[in-house]
């Protein structure tokens, strides 16, 4: 369709060396915990709430995995995009 | 007590820190707690139920937060107290546990207890050795809420008065972090491998520890006579008397290279022949001097700024930098202290900065070409240099230098800040040395050119060989690329020195080439005034420097030139070094050429 609403979701690839470790999970459950509505990551079939540090562990995203983040109310576009860079930065480490 | 019928265990485990200690164990008993009781909650009392888990948590973070500001600022494990502490707020942990005392309507030990069980199970079942240690944090995480709910007494850690061993099932950082060195021999642990918080911390307080020893605090009663070898990875639960003298003469033979090394490492590094090198040390944070130090690094050759810009929503201010910058150059006057100006996109570091993407981020915005085009962030860090320079030897050092252009620019920007402290009546000296990085090939073959413009280069030969080579060492198709001893990095660093000299400017080194033992021959030999390292490394490359002559090593390096590969240049130092080099590397032994990488 055209002229269809901003995207709610994001590809992107796991840059960092350690993955998806406690500490850049809790950088991203920091952002997420803003959210208005849930935010998610998905890994394959499975998805975790992106506020919660453990449930993102659960992913086991190393380096190279591809996750995807979806928001679910669109006033949190910003999260969306600052999570899909703090991602693609490689968490600055 | 002696008793005559204790056979002698051997207990073996993983060697988690170096070193010998033979003492009394000291059980630290966590028991009890597992054993938890289970009742139903009635309907109008679920309410009260979920305060009391509530109340818990708070306590539990309450308690943390105390411990956390009662550590020694230097130990590293705060952020891993900090992380219990947001996993004590975690959905998966405490909502799920709200939840469950809802759902099933039990009481909150036993929820809590169910919800950690399933988590644990699918951090054990991962295949990142990483992650399956992290079920060990939520484990020491529900145990700190549990002790709240079942009011059992916290062993207090930091009242033990006796020079023990402990013995633990495991160690929580906070618990360790409590842990007085002065009474403290060394300790072992059932669980934990060398990747967890207890190996780690062992190693930082220097104290001897075994871990994953399964069955210890099943095998091991208070009191019990034992030694805990941390270089081999075994404890012996009642050593025969002829373990004990065994023991005692390694403990003598380890502590006497320890020491003789480390009394060694305070005196200056002079060659056999007389030269004199400054052996410094690379730090990140201001704490980390205090190791420079005690190792006897001669200051500071590399000041990595980042670390403050990471994990904050905004910059750091300039007194923030200066404070920053002032506690190393306090410590270290008159000793040089070489703070390298931000080294990274700043834009990246910061948690809430939304910026761009860059394809290729190494060849993209960062170091130097991000500080000129951000000047106000880099005149903010400038201000603070100069102004920390007033109180000691400071000397500012510009990273990823590609033309003379961003060394003229910068030194432009260094006036401007000079001028505007000047009008507002702050102290500060500009009348500092000022270095560039040569880590960028453009850099060395534009050497003499960079050289009319500045006071010393400092060779960063990390950047330097992948720039250099093309070769990404994260990269683990190419990492084995990764050559230190490559002819034409081996040449570049000859070159640039070459020039250096020429142009009567000093040249230093501070990439990981420069701490290790095997390629000091050949950086002597090349001419580097200064070689810069992590600290630990120190004491070694001083020995390493004591035993060489300098002259030597000028004839050795014109063979090396003539070298075609990595491979020849390493058979040639160990033709030409290997025994010095074995010999004053106690327990590394003789060093293999590796067709990998070197980490």
């Amino acid at each position: 369709m055209i002229n269809s609403a901003p995207k709610l979701t994001r590809q992107v690839i796991i840059v960092n060396e350690l993955g998806l470790h406690a500490r850049s999970a809790a950088k991203i459950a920091k952002l997420a915990s803003r959210s208005k509505a849930s935010v998610w990551i998905q890994k394959g079939s499975v998805k975790a709430d992106a506020s919660s540090i453990l449930d993102i562990l659960t992913l086991e995203c190393e380096k190279g995995s591809k996750i995807t983040i979806s928001i679910e109310n669109k006033a949190d576009y910003d999260i969306l995009e600052a999570i899909a860079d703090l991602v693609e930065g490689g968490f600055g480490e | 007590m002696e008793t005559t019928d204790a056979q002698e265990i051997i207990i073996k485990g993983i060697n988690a820190s170096p070193g010998i200690c033979i003492g009394k164990a000291y059980l630290v008993d966590r028991e009890g707690v597992d054993v938890l009781r289970h009742y139903h909650i009635p309907e109008k009392k679920l309410s009260n139920e979920i305060k009391r888990f509530k109340t818990a948590v708070k306590k539990a973070r309450d308690d943390l937060d105390r411990i956390v500001a009662n550590s020694p600022k230097e130990l590293k494990e705060v952020h891993i107290l900090e992380t219990h502490m947001a996993l004590l707020k975690d959905k998966a942990l405490y909502g799920k546990t709200i939840e469950t005392i809802k759902a099933q309507r039990v009481n909150a030990e036993w929820a809590l207890k169910q919800v950690v069980s399933d988590l644990i199970d699918v951090f054990r079942n991962m295949q990142d050795a990483y992650l399956r240690e992290r079920s060990e944090d939520i484990v020491h995480v529900s145990n700190r809420i549990i002790i709240n709910l079942v009011g059992a007494e916290v062993v207090d850690i930091a009242s033990i008065d006796k020079r023990v061993i402990l013995v633990a099932r495991d160690l929580s950082p906070a618990d360790t972090s409590q842990i007085n060195l002065d009474r403290i021999k060394g300790f072992i642990t059932d669980h934990g491998g060398k990747a967890s918080h207890t190996g780690i911390i062992a190693r930082a307080l220097e104290i001897p520890a075994v871990v994953g020893l399964q069955t210890a605090t099943r095998k091991i009663k208070n009191d019990d006579l034992i030694i805990v070898d941390g270089n081999s990875g075994a404890v012996i639960v009642h050593p025969t008397e002829k373990t004990l003298e065994k023991y005692e003469e390694r403990n003598i033979e380890y502590e006497e290279y320890r020491a003789v090394i480390t009394r060694e490492s305070q005196a200056a590094a002079e060659s056999a022949d007389g030269v004199r090198l400054e052996v410094m040390g690379n730090i990140e944070s201001p704490e980390e001097v205090f190791s420079v130090i005690k190792y006897g690094g001669d200051g500071i050759g590399l000041y990595r700024t980042e670390f403050q810009y990471f994990n904050r929503p905004e910059f750091p201010t300039e007194d923030e930098l200066f404070d920053k910058y002032k506690d190393v150059v306090d410590v270290m006057v008159p000793k040089p202290v070489t703070i390298r100006t931000l080294d990274i996109n700043g834009d990246k570091a910061l948690t809430n900065h939304l910026s761009y993407d860059e394809v290729n981020p190494a060849l993209g915005l960062r170091a130097i070409r991000y500080c000129l085009k951000k000047p106000n962030v880099f005149k903010n860090q400038l201000r603070a240099i100069l102004r920390a320079a007033a109180h000691g030897n400071v000397r500012i050092l510009l990273p990823m230098i590609s033309t003379c252009f961003e060394i003229w620019e910068s030194k432009q920007l260094l006036d401007e800040v000079a001028e505007s402290l000047d009008k507002e009546g702050v102290t500060f000296n500009r009348n500092i040395e000022i270095g560039a990085m040569i880590e960028v090939p453009s850099a060395v073959i534009m050497a003499d050119a960079l050289a009319e413009n500045v006071d010393f280069f400092s060779i960063g030969t990390n950047d330097l060989i992948q720039y250099s080579l093309a070769i990404d060492r994260g990269n683990e198709h190419v990492a084995h690329l990764y050559q230190p001893l490559d002819p034409a990095i081996i040449r570049m660093l000859k070159h640039t020195a070459d020039v250096a000299k020429e142009k009567g400017i000093k040249i230093f080194i501070c990439g990981e080439m420069a701490g290790t033992p095997h390629h000091i021959p050949l950086l002597l030999g090349i001419g580097m005034d200064e070689l810069s390292m992590n600290p630990q490394s120190i004491p070694v490359v001083k020995r390493v420097i004591r035993s060489l002559r300098v002259e030597d090593t000028r004839s050795f390096i014109k063979e090396v030139l003539k070298q075609p590969t990595a491979k020849s240049t390493f058979e040639l130092i160990n033709d030409t070094y290997g025994s010095i080099l074995s010999e004053q590397m106690y327990t590394e032994g003789s060093v293999q050429f590796s067709d990998r990488a070197e980490r």
